[in-house]
């Protein structure tokens, strides 16, 4: 294992690099994408059903499809990175789309109400009000959308371009253990990484959060 | 003054919550909407606010039609206090009750020297202020919807069912402070419950609702319980009516007999029991309602009631025979 | 890209590589997951919601679960025991247990305490507590948690084909190597259309075992 290590270093770094931006730019991207879906299927209730729906699919289509086609829908090259990005952004809209839904229909009518009732506009009772008591029940859904994404990329692989996933497919192709397990090994340390760095930003951030379910 | 003028609301789907209401709530007092659940008292209230919109008719304040006026700018003017309070959970105590104050436009450390002002004068310790709700008990909570509706100091105050969710021991305990509260500020409250006797303590006007959104009557507690205008609110305001409006009559010309031998009285005059070794069970002063003295001529255990002056000195006894009399030559009076 | 790939009769007659035969075994593997998956995960999860024991495992089982790439699980089983379907089951099993998991944990806690406190009042006994109340409640969530365990592992059972299995991957693994995009995009509508279907068999399971009050 040592000697694998040492000798791939170079290769395992730039690997880890690249899965790294091919997972996050996309949550990125997603999120701010989803944050207007999300709101739409809450401020027109009707469309909140059909905006369930149309996730669930895309959701479903395979990773391996989506990457597969993108380069033929968007005309890129089938080892542009960009393909890897787009597919895992249009998965975390979908994730997070219902997410953000969600997380605005969790917040007690009656605290939006009292929002209205004071005088507040609907935008900024948006973002003083509802968002920001939204924030747990869609931070929740950020951190699956993370910890998916990282574990998405690698699939990309098996069309040349997945991170970590080339140390699968390498091992996989000469039956050599050690690059599999080195790439399965970071692969989960960065998702646990990234999914404790929320909570701790979740923690700060919502600091009511820690009394609520305690008193009436 | 909160006008009503013809107003009617009729929800989509056809059901009339408020059916030609012409009403006015006087400046300066509180006026309680009561009546059966259903029978529009939160539509009528929501309406003021422009939370619903009327079907048809004007609602004005101070001669303005609310309808022309924008509708944050309208709300912001206009306190307003729910059930369960409707706090924001992610913000403390001091900053809920600061929100309005800085939708209008002032600085953060104005708002909340404002806001700390307010949640001492609703009776709440300085260590609640950065608190969030989730770490108060329903009373305070309630409390610090009370202070938040008066952060901006609105000339009108909207109540829906703001005492109804807490226990009756903390609800007498909010109902004294309200009393207090609007005996000190003086606002234009329209207040909705569906508790007659909540009604008849905080109202100066009470407004009762029928079902399918009619007036019953309106009037002051005391011509609500001593002329109730048909069956529907004889029975609403209850059977015991006659005995609850003995709470509006005062005890001050209420004839008193001399101290009996038998009332035992400590060194400054005060009373301390029956020479059979029995309490007094209270007293009353001349400020109290003839309700309390009937209270006290009936449960006393020898059937007398005992007066005290300011300083707690017994002056004056009243048998109960006397109390009947009284009541018989009150009614005669009516 | 086109069509032609799917709707040629030649592809849907009963030889090997149609695709009858790949949706068949595509869905032998997700079954077969989700059947281990759910006996592994759902006393787990039903005992860690129950006693309220252990709540931080089940909560972060979820994302740890979720953090395994399936990919390169699939390869290190594949690497180490050879191929068949035991690696295969393996990978789709780890992908399967933390949405049950999480899902019966949270069905459980999601019961009102005061619903579960008057059936022992009643003088239920604790196992009919169990699976005459609390299981009948906890059901809506805990079947949601089931649907998304099954949209994902049809998803990703098409990884199956990378290590040379079948599956519906098969479509997009060989029309991707001989640059076939019609076959691929057959791969990938059958792939949808049956994570579709399948959702709606179990949407309807579940109108039919939910008790209509917990609608
Ligand atoms: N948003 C609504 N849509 C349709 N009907 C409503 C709505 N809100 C209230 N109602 C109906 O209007 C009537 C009056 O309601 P409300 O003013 O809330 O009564 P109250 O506060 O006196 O209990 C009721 O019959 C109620 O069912
Ligand atoms: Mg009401």
């Amino acid at each position: 294992m040592s000697s694998y290590l040492s000798n791939n270093w170079d290769t395992i770094l730039t690997a880890l690099r690249q899965h790294i931006w091919l997972a996050l730019v996309p949550v990125v991207l997603g999120f701010v994408i989803a944050l207007p879906i999300g709101y739409l299927g809450v401020r027109f209730p009707r469309l909140y059903h059909p905006l369930v729906n149309v996730c669930g699919v895309l959701y479903s289509i395979p990773s391996l499809a989506l990457f597969v086609f993108l380069p033929v829908l968007l005309g890129t090259k089938i080892l542009s990175p960009l393909n890897i990005v787009v597919a895992l952004t249009i998965y975390t809209v979908a994730l997070l789309s219902r997410t953000v839904a969600d997380g605005l229909r969790s917040v007690d009518p009656l605290v939006v109400e009292s929002a209205t009732a004071m005088g507040y506009r609907r935008l900024r009772r948006l973002v003083d009000v509802q968002l920001p008591v939204a924030l747990p029940v869609i931070l929740a859904g950020l951190r699956v959308a993370t910890v998916a994404n990282i574990s998405l990329v690698s699939v990309g692989a098996l069309i040349g371009v997945g991170g970590l996933g080339q140390l699968f497919t390498r091992g996989f192709q000469l039956f050599y253990l050690e690059p599999i397990i080195v790439g399965i090994v970071l692969s989960v340390a960065l998702a646990g990484i990234a999914d404790l760095t929320i909570v701790l930003i979740q923690r700060w951030i919502t600091p009511w959060t820690r009394f609520q379910g305690r008193t009436a | 003054m909160i006008t009503f003028d013809d107003v009617v609301k009729v929800y989509p789907g056809g059901s009339t919550a408020v059916d030609h209401l012409s009403l006015e709530l006087p400046t300066g007092k509180t006026t309680v909407f009561v009546g059966p659940s259903g029978c529009g008292k939160t539509t009528s209230l929501r309406m003021i606010n422009r939370m619903i919109q009327p079907t048809s008719g004007r609602i004005l304040i101070d001669g303005k039609d609310v309808a022309g006026q924008d509708e944050a700018e309208l709300r912001r003017g206009i306190g307003y206090v729910i059930q369960h309070a409707g706090l924001f959970p992610h913000r403390t105590v001091l900053d809920n009750v600061a929100t309005v104050p800085m939708l209008l436009g002032k600085s953060r450390r104005e708002a909340r020297a404002v806001a700390a002002e307010l949640l001492e004068r609703v009776g709440l310790a300085t260590e609640f202020a950065s608190r969030y709700p989730a770490q108060l008990s329903g009373g305070q909570q309630q409390r610090v919807g009370v202070a938040r509706a008066l952060a901006a100091d609105p000339p009108v105050m909207l109540m829906d069912e703001p005492f109804s969710a807490v226990d009756p021991v903390v609800r007498e305990g909010l109902h004294r402070e309200f009393l207090r509260l609007q005996k000190d500020l003086g606002k234009t409250i329209a207040m909705v419950t569906h508790d007659i006797d909540e009604a008849i303590k905080l109202g100066d006007v009470v407004v009762i609702f029928r079902q399918g959104g009619h007036l019953a009557q309106v009037g002051t507690p005391q011509e609500l319980l001593e002329h109730p205008a048909d069956e529907f609110v004889a029975e609403f305001v209850g059977r015991d009516r006659g005995v609850r409006s003995l709470s509006f009559d005062s005890a001050a010309d209420l004839p008193v007999r001399p101290l009996p031998a038998d009332l035992v009285l400590d060194d400054a005059g005060r009373p301390a029991g029956w020479s059979t070794g029995e309490s007094t069970g209270g007293t009353f002063t001349v400020a109290d309602s003839l309700r309390l003295v009937t209270d006290l001529a009936i449960s006393s255990p020898v059937g007398i009631a005992v007066r005290v002056d300011d300083h707690g000195k017994a002056d004056g006894v009243v048998p109960h025979h006397d109390l009947v009399d009284h009541l018989a030559a009150r009614r005669g009076r009516k | 890209m086109n069509l032609n790939y799917l709707f040629d009769p030649a592809h849907w007659n009963l030889e090997d590589g149609s695709i009858p035969l790949l949706i068949l075994s595509h869905l032998w593997y997700v079954v077969l997951a989700l059947i281990i998956g759910t006996i592994i995960a759902l006393p787990i999860g039903l005992y860690i919601g129950h006693t309220g024991r252990g709540s931080f495992l089940a909560i972060n089982a979820g994302n740890a679960g979720r953090s395994l790439p399936t990919l390169g699980l699939l390869m290190l089983m594949v690497t180490l025991l050879g191929l068949g379907l035991t690696p295969v089951l393996i990978a789709l099993t780890v992908l399967v247990i933390p949405p049950i998991l999480t899902s019966a944990y949270a069905g459980m806690r999601s019961l009102d305490p005061r619903v579960v406190d008057a059936a022992r009042g009643m003088g239920m006994r604790p196992w009919q507590v169990l699976t005459k109340v609390e299981l009948p409640m906890a059901l809506p969530v805990l079947i949601s948690g089931f649907r998304s365990a099954a949209l994902q592992v049809v998803a990703t059972a098409t990884v199956a084909a990378a290590v040379g299995l079948n599956g519906l991957g098969r479509l997009l693994i060989d029309g991707l190597a001989v640059n076939d995009y019609s076959r691929v995009l057959a791969g990938a509508i059958v792939v949808a259309v049956l994570a579709v279907l399948l959702d709606l068999v179990l949407a309807l399971a579940q109108r039919w075992i939910v008790s209509p009050g917990l609608r």
